[in-house]
């Protein structure tokens, strides 16, 4: 199969699978991701979503945006769901009902992913489908109308757990959902970022080419929940990476390796000054939690690191 | 010929299913479900069976993953039980909403609290309004021989909508009775090939299946629904003459037991109308006109259908091994709401009984015979709902 290069030049020649006219949000990062996934494929892709966004805005009454099949069913269960036709597709194919080689990926928010949809996530890993679960991490439910999430960031202000005079927004850390799944033992999972657009291509595609079950974590900016200007989605999906706030990394077959190092590792608060969910842990009072949140940030990148090959060791 | 056997009704559906082949299926072990689908991953692993199956984290997930497969386009299969269907529910609209052909025998068993694993009706009557069709069934005969009909009724170009086949859990599903299996080949012509409609592996022709539909369009949708219902009981019909030819075996929308001309009857579901046509033939000896009718498709009901056969009648008593807490017994609302638009229609008393899997004993069809032949003499009844077989 002749592939294409992963250069802008070629890739814009490629049919863009998810049409124009969708009703996201503008500036919101979840369709670029579906782009970049849909681009980055070279093979036919069976596509699906759980309730969401994403799910709401691209397939309505008789319009849909999807180029390529695509399937929702409900919220919580969109792994087990492309797992049945992952199943079916291997009972057909097995029986030679069907000779295409076809791929299965599924993309989903984070709560439909985190929280919801956890253990159908998990099951369909443990199980060994071949197919590669997309979660577009906007870090809350979104679509309901900002909600905290297991994925909602420490500090930030939410419609559930707003900034109050007693409660100065999310107190809790976020799950760390890419090392559970990597604790799965899957052959396949990483974390990426569209401002990153080659890293996040890459990566699908070497997702695509492992047989088994993979795992991809991509940063989602999203204006309204994170109360961002709508043309700063690619901007602070950067900052996350650069502020080491979203690391870019990968674990195959259990090798953990960083793609993508910051060349200057930037203060925390670069990242979140521009988002008004974290306005008011800028307020002298809460300088406490500004400081956690960065030492939070500085302690799990040391464990990445240590957890990390080097490109040296790589080399023996 | 067939072969005459000695098989449990879990053995006997797990039979049905081998013969079938279904390309997917999907489960999650419960009990009293969990010997069939043990029985059928012995099937897969001693390679008599070409399905794939996926043994899933739990019944939302079986549902879910039954959806995904029977979309992507072949034949599914799953089965499950009380709790298993309850955590279904959500999918099971899904199921139907997407008119996915997907059959699951529904070992029936009552719902917590308190836990209890064994039989009643409480599990499929709770899924009543899902837009499943419903077969229910007496014995392991009738289980294995109801999927293998769910099959055919389900995957109708007409139809294409999911189907469960209910059986007794334990009562039926654990014993064993003399039965006949029909030869592998007689089923595999009778089911035929399956035919897909709309696939989502078809990549050439890329669907989007489960949109978002606001109150522009959903009233339709929903009332498309309605209508294929109305249709599923002339297919039900025309399988079970197909069905009468390669088994011998008649099967209609209900069986009726000395109805003709009965002047009291029970109206009663599955493996408890064997007990109670023991006790018609008894008070028929006695020269009392007593009779039975047992539905067997209870999704979509047949109203006139059943109002026809029962109009004759002067009291019937409607047994149901459920409950509507605050309300009659849920196959007491379809069969008065069935008698209804009768002038003249018999007096009906409603039995809630063998709740939890308490036995369903000869004595109590007595005493509710009994007060049927009591109702006619005097033609008055002291309570609609009650509660029969319970220690004071």
């Amino acid at each position: 199969m002749e592939t294409t290069p992963l250069r802008l030049k070629e890739l814009s020649k490629k049919e863009v699978l998810l049409t124009a006219g969708h009703r996201m949000c503008s500036g919101c990062g979840a369709p670029i991701i579906v782009k970049m996934v849909l681009l980055a494929s070279e093979y036919p892709v069976v596509a699906c979503s759980s309730t969401g966004c994403l799910e709401v805005s691209s397939c309505i009454s008789l319009l849909t945006a999807w180029k390529i099949p695509w399937i929702h069913s409900a919220f919580e269960n969109a792994a087990a769901t492309i797992a049945g036709t992952e199943t079916m597709y291997r009972a057909l194919k097995k029986q030679g009902r069907i000779d295409k080689e076809i791929k299965f990926i599924t993309f989903c928010g984070d709560g439909g992913t985190y929280d919801i949809g956890f253990q159908s996530l998990s099951g369909a890993m443990e199980r060994g489908h071949d197919m590669l679960y997309i979660c577009y991490d906007n870090g809350a439910y979104m679509n309901t109308g900002i909600q905290r999430s297991s994925a909602t960031p420490y500090g930030a202000d939410t419609t559930t757990c707003p900034a109050g005079s007693v409660v100065p927004g999310k107190l809790q850390k976020r799950k760390d959902l890419t090392k559970i799944m990597a604790a799965h033992n899957i052959p396949y999972v990483a974390q990426a970022s569209p401002s990153h657009w080659l890293d996040l291509m890459k990566k699908v595609r070497k997702a695509i080419e492992i047989k088994g079950p993979k795992f991809m974590n991509i940063i989602a900016p999203c204006n309204r929940g994170w109360r961002s200007m709508t043309n700063d989605a690619i901007l602070l999906s950067r900052l996350a990476v650069e502020t080491c706030y979203w690391p870019l990394y990968e674990v195959e077959h259990g090798i953990t390796k960083i793609t993508v190092t910051p060349k200057e590792k930037k203060p925390v608060i670069d990242f979140l000054k521009l988002q008004g969910r974290f306005k008011h842990l800028f307020a002298p009072e809460n300088e406490w939690m500004l400081k956690k949140i960065q030492e939070d940030i500085d302690k799990d990148w040391e464990l990445l690191l240590k957890a990390a090959v080097t490109e040296k060791e790589e080399e023996k | 010929m067939g072969k005459i056997v000695a098989a449990t009704g879990n053995e006997a559906v797990a039979e049905a299913l081998r013969q079938i082949n279904p390309d997917v299926c999907a489960a999650y072990p419960i009990t009293p479900q969990t010997d069939m689908m043990q029985r059928f991953a012995s099937f897969v692993s001693d390679g008599k069976v070409d399905t794939e199956i996926m043994l899933v984290e739990s019944e939302h997930s079986a549902m879910s993953a039954c959806i995904g497969a029977s979309a992507g386009g072949g034949r599914v299969a799953t089965a499950t039980s009380g709790p298993g269907l309850a955590l279904m529910w959500e999918m099971l609209y899904v199921a139907s909403g997407m008119r996915l052909p997907i059959v699951m025998p529904v070992v029936n068993r009552s719902l917590s609290a308190p836990l209890n694993i064994h039989g009643d009706h409480s599990d499929a009557m709770g899924a009543r309004d899902s837009g499943w069709i419903q077969l229910w069934s007496e014995n392991a005969q009738e289980a294995y021989d109801n999927t293998i009909q769910a099959f055919r009724i389900g995957e109708h170009m007409d139809i294409r909508l999911p189907v469960m086949v209910c059986l007794d859990g334990f009562i039926i599903s654990h014993s064993i009775e003399r039965m006949e299996y029909l030869d592998d080949n007689v089923v595999k012509a009778f089911v035929r090939e399956y035919k897909s409609l709309n696939p989502l592996l078809d990549v050439e022709n890329p669907k989007s299946i489960g949109p978002l539909i606001l109150p522009d369009l959903y009233h339709e949708y929903k009332r498309a629904q309605h209508e294929v219902m109305t249709k599923v009981k002339d297919v039900v019909l025309d399988v079970a003459e197909d069905f009468k030819k390669i088994s011998g075996r008649s099967y209609g929308l209900f069986e009726t037991y000395r109805l003709d001309d009965a002047e009291i009857a029970v109206v009663i579901l599955n493996s408890a109308a064997g007990t109670a046509k023991d006790i018609v033939d008894e008070f028929r000896e006695k020269g009392i006109k007593a009779g039975l009718l047992k539905p067997r498709l209870f999704r979509p009901f047949p109203y006139e259908e059943v109002a026809h056969a029962l109009k004759n009648l002067k009291a019937v008593c409607i047994m149901d091994r459920a409950d509507s807490f605050g309300g009659y017994g849920p196959l007491f609302m379809e069969v008065s709401s069935a008698l209804y638009p009768l002038n003249d229609r018999p007096i009906m008393i409603n039995k809630i009984y063998g709740l939890g899997g308490r036995d369903f004993m000869p004595q109590h069809a007595e005493i509710v015979l009994d007060e049927l032949v009591e109702i006619v003499k005097t033609g008055k009844f002291k309570t609609i709902k009650e509660y029969i077989g319970v220690r004071e």
